[in-house]
Order: C-alpha cells, then sequence, then structure tokens
C-alpha cells in the first residue's frame, strides 16, 4: 500500500520538478523515489495482509512480488532513458510522470480485491500507455501506433467492462471473495446463473486482447514497431507482466472450480498464440518487429500457467516474467543504442557487432539464449516450470507442441547471434555509454545468476 | 431512489440484458465495420454505454448501489479516455489532414 502512496506522491513531485526547469534532478529523483517504493513493498512480504477499504485492495505476498517485479524492471528501463527522450521534445518532465502514472495502474492492477480496482487500475496504465506511444508527435508511425493501441484497447476494456457486468449480475457483487464464495457455494454447473458463464468468457477474451494473446493479438506488433523503443520495452516488459498478474490473480481467486468450462478455451488460445508469434517472427527481417512477435510467443508460454492452474501457478508466471523481462530489457536496450548510432533496426544492422562492440553482442547473446530457454540462462528455468506446472495436470500434448515452438524459436533468436559473430562488420565501432553499460551488466549478471542458483526465486510462494 | 428502482423495475430484467447484448452489439460491429475514426471511438462509447444500462438494472434488482457506484466510476475513466483519445486523432490528423482509419497501413503487415 505504502508504494503505491509513495509512486502517486513521487509522479507528481517529477511534474513539479519539471515546472521549476530542474531537468537534470529528474532522473535521480525518480529512480531514488522508486527504490524507495521498492523497499516499501518488500517490508509487506509476509505481513499477513487482509484486504484494505472496504475489501478494495489486498496487499498479499503475490501483489508484493509483482510489484516489486514491475518496480525493478522500470528503473531498470528508466535508467536507459538518460538522454532519450530529450531528443523527442523539451517536456521531459512530463514522460516520467507519466510512466509513473502508468505504474501506479500497474500496482493497482496487481493488488485488487474488487472487480472496480481490477478496471480502474487496468485504464489507469492504458490511458497512460495511450499517451507515451504517440510521444514522437510528428513522426507517422508512432501516431499510427498511438492510435491503433488506443481503438483496440478501449475496444476490450468494452469486452471486460460487460463481462465484469454478467459476473455483476449473476452474484450480485464486485468482491472478489463473495464472487469465489458464489462459485463455491454451487457445486453443479447447472446451479450457476449462465451469465456467469459468458461473463467469464467476455473477460477472458478483454484481458487476452491486453496481453496479447492470438487471436486478439493483431495490434502487438504494429503497435510495438511504432512507438518509441523505450516505450515498448515498457509495454513489453512491466505492462505484459502486469496484465498477466491480473489475469492470473482474478482466475487464481475467483473461477478456479470453473476450470473444466474455461481451460479449453485458453488452451485453445495458448496453442494458437504459441505458432502465430513463433511462426511469423520468423519470417521478420525487422529485428524489433521480431520482439514483438516473440513478445507475442512468450504470452502463450506464460499463459501454461492460467491453462494448468495450481498451487504453482503464481510461482511459474513469476519466474518467467522475471527471466522474459531482463532478457528483454536487455534486447531493447541494445536495440536503441544500435538503431542510434547506425540507423538501422533490421538485422543487417547487428552484422558484426562482436568486432564493432563485443560487450553489446555477449550481452544480446545471454538475453537471445535467455528468451530461446537454453540452460544455465534464466529462460531455460522459466519455461522449465511452466512445462512442469503443465505436465502437473497431463497436458502433454500441449508440452509436445510448445518444445516444437521453442525449437522454431532458437531459429529466429541465433539469426542475431549468427550475424553479430559471423557476418562482416562495416562502419564504425558502437560506444556504450554508461548508464547502458550498467543496465546491461546488471540484467545481463541477473539472468545468468537465476539460471544458476535458481533457488533463489523459485520458492517466494 | 425507492420510486426509481420501482420504476426501473416495471420492465422484467430479461429486457434490459437483451437491450444491452444488442446496444453492446452494434457498438462492436460499428467498431469493426466502420473506417472512420470519430464513428469507431462512438461506438466504442456505445459499448460502454450499454455496460452502464445493465449496470444499473442489475443494480437496482438486486437492491445493491454498487452496482451504480461502478457506473460513475465507468464514466469518469471514459471521459479520461475521450480526451485522450480526441488529442490522439488531432494528431493524426494534423499529419495526415485524414481520420480514415485505411491510411493506417504504413507498418507492414
Amino acid at each position: 500500500m505504502n508504494s503505491l502512496i509513495v509512486i502517486s506522491i513521487l509522479a507528481i513531485v517529477v511534474l513539479y520538478l519539471g515546472l521549476f526547469k530542474a531537468k537534470s534532478a529528474l532522473l535521480p529523483v525518480t529512480v531514488i523515489g522508486l527504490l524507495g517504493a521498492l523497499v516499501l513493498a518488500i517490508m509487506e512480504w509476509n505481513s499477513g495482509a487482509s484486504a484494505i477499504y472496504s475489501g478494495m485492495m489486498l496487499f498479499d505476498n503475490f501483489a508484493v512480488a509483482f510489484s516489486s517485479l514491475t518496480i525493478v524492471s522500470t528503473i531498470l528501463i528508466l535508467l536507459l532513458s538518460k538522454g532519450y527522450f530529450e531528443k523527442i521534445s523539451d517536456n521531459v518532465a512530463e514522460y516520467y510522470t507519466i510512466i509513473l502514472f502508468a505504474l501506479v495502474g500497474i500496482i493497482v492492477m496487481v493488488s485488487y480485491h474488487n472487480l472496480t480496482m481490477l478496471f480502474v487500475g487496468l485504464e489507469i496504465m492504458s490511458v497512460s500507455l495511450y499517451i507515451l506511444a504517440g510521444i514522437k508527435k510528428r513522426d507517422f508511425a508512432s501516431n499510427e501506433a498511438a492510435l491503433k493501441y488506443f481503438l483496440m484497447g478501449a475496444f476490450s476494456t468494452g469486452f471486460l467492462l460487460f463481462g465484469i457486468a454478467l459476473i455483476y449480475g449473476a452474484s450480485h457483487s464486485f468482491d472478489m471473495s463473495v464472487i469465489a464464495q458464489y462459485v463455491i457455494d454451487r457445486p453443479t454447473p447447472s446451479a450457476i446463473d449462465p451469465m456467469f458463464y459468458v461473463g467469464i468468457i467476455l473477460m477472458i477474451v478483454g484481458l487476452s486482447f491486453k496481453i496479447g494473446a492470438a487471436p486478439f493479438h493483431f495490434w502487438t506488433p504494429d503497435v510495438y514497431e511504432g512507438s518509441p523503443t523505450l516505450i515498448t520495452t515498457f509495454m513489453s516488459t512491466v505492462v505484459k507482466t502486469a496484465g498477466f498478474a491480473a489475469f492470473l490473480r482474478l482466475f487464481a481467486m475467483c473461477f478456479a472450480p470453473l476450470a473444466e468450462f474455461w481451460m479449453p478455451t485458453l488452451l485453445v488460445i495458448t496453442i494458437l498464440t504459441l505458432f502465430i508469434g513463433n511462426i511469423t517472427a520468423l519470417y521478420q527481417s525487422n529485428f524489433k518487429r521480431m520482439l514483438a512477435f516473440s513478445s507475442i510467443s512468450h504470452a502463450g508460454y506464460m499463459l501454461f500457467a492460467i491453462v494448468a492452474l495450481g498451487s504453482t501457478s503464481i510461482n511459474s508466471v513469476f519466474v518467467y516474467a522475471s527471466a522474459y523481462s531482463l532478457a528483454s530489457i536487455i534486447a531493447f536496450g541494445v536495440l536503441i543504442i544500435v538503431k542510434d548510432q547506425t540507423g538501422g533496426e533490421n538485422f543487417d544492422s547487428f552484422n558484426g557487432l562482436s568486432k564493432k562492440n563485443p560487450f553489446l553482442a555477449f550481452v544480446l547473446t545471454i538475453a537471445m539464449l535467455s528468451l530461446a530457454g537454453i540452460p544455465l540462462t534464466a529462460g531455460f528455468i522459466g519455461k522449465f516450470f511452466m512445462f512442469s506446472t503443465a505436465l502437473q495436470q497431463y497436458h502433454t500434448w500441449l508440452i509436445v507442441l510448445a518444445i516444437v515452438n521453442a525449437m522454431i524459436g532458437i531459429f529466429y533468436y541465433f539469426r542475431v547471434i549468427v550475424s553479430m559473430y559471423f557476418k562482416d562488420a562495416e562502419g564504425k565501432e558502437l560506444i556504450t555509454p554508461g548508464y547502458f553499460q550498467l543496465v546491461l551488466s546488471l540484467s545481463a549478471v541477473a539472468t545468468i545468476i537465476l539460471g544458476i542458483y535458481p533457488s533463489l526465486i523459485t520458492n517466494l510462494f | 431512489m425507492d420510486s426509481i428502482t420501482s420504476t426501473i423495475q416495471v420492465v422484467p430484467l430479461n429486457h434490459y440484458i437483451l437491450l444491452s447484448a444488442i446496444l453492446f452489439s452494434i457498438g462492436v460491429i460499428g467498431v469493426l465495420i466502420r473506417r472512420n475514426a470519430i464513428i469507431i471511438f462512438m461506438s466504442i462509447e456505445l459499448m460502454l454505454n450499454s455496460v452502464n444500462l445493465l449496470l444499473t438494472a442489475f443494480s437496482a434488482y438486486s437492491g445493491d448501489a454498487s452496482g451504480q457506484v461502478f457506473v460513475f466510476f465507468i464514466m469518469a475513466l471514459a471521459a479520461a479516455e475521450v480526451a485522450v483519445g480526441l488529442a490522439i486523432i488531432v494528431m493524426v490528423y494534423r499529419n495526415t489532414s485524414s481520420i480514415d482509419i485505411n491510411i493506417l497501413n504504413r507498418l507492414k503487415w
């Protein structure tokens, strides 16, 4: 709870810093404030929280873990923003403020205990992101990304709301413990109001839009490609993690006893997401767009935890989201440098990166190995946990399909490694600014450490 | 308040559900087939308002005020969305002099 208040106040303080032209103080104040919020969040670990504000919010271990993960990822991304926003416009403070407000929405989303708060958190986050996607006002791709994201986001909110309304109609409450009790009190499927089932399906549709799962993924590549790269990093790591946390929280707390009803739907969505994400990623020549499709396929892997909902689901989503966020931050960080200094974001721009800048090539290799799920990286541990969660419920065919997809994934992730190490370099050497070195090496070291000592975060829940 | 709830209850609940579902479907179809960004936007508002109607009906029938409070949340956040959305549409219009979403295909599929 305290971390939510700190971040909200921090956002307003940053806005005032912008008003008083204290530009050099923006980044340090934001990062220090977020570190404070992180400490406050971790202090609530295992505090045995109960629902506060008439059952609106619940800061249990789930909320603490996911708020901490999103705050850490946001700090890493903000450190990459040194000198980035200044090139876009003079109003730098507003960008930091909007990112912080998006983070406020995300923390509400991972700690809700009432469907009202799910909606409010989702909207605070989405409205901030619509603005962030379009901050390059003169750039046509950025405009297009903002408009597409806005129209699709508002459209999906409509589905989510209709679902909430129908669930309210059946259970007469927005409170999640009341809804859970409504389901438990009616052991036979026919005793539950049909509206409730329609509500679940509509909520799956609305949330699948938000996490970018097929067949509701079509906006993802365009929005990720068109948005400024730093914002894409934020969207594909922090926002995706938050979307999954909200999805998982809803299904684990309320709809778990009805798994027989919604599991087949989610199973189809998962398999479609895996295949569409991976196969389309094969054909991309643009690195950023490839990462967008790879984020769709990773959404597919993360959906495993919800398809095979059980006691280990929370843990596996947390591990997978941490691994994926770290690797994506590295990949996008390297992309920002390469785009900045060579001007292109195609695979060709990475040719001979190992000679032009061995450090960048090395960390990007770690990131690609982690995304592909090679052992000794965090990505392998994430996939391992996901697959074992699914196997506990005997989804053998799902695992077989997932392994086929993991192999397709290795192909396009290794394309980058091949062009970095085995193609000839052209052009001058690349320079890595200090902040980038810090963030990239921290993330790379964390990826390796989590890969070798997974017990650091795997036994949290 | 009581007279309003009893007036709402004159019409059976199923009729409200049907009306909301029809309005919602009109909104969805509008989003999918129209090509003008403003009209798509209006269709989305129609979807949100059908939800408001449904929530009010449920709230009156179950004698629980939280549904009507939720409607206020939806209205407030829809207004925030309108502000941002219209700003984005104006931004696109300034650069392209059009709000037809068919021009939004510069990013390849």
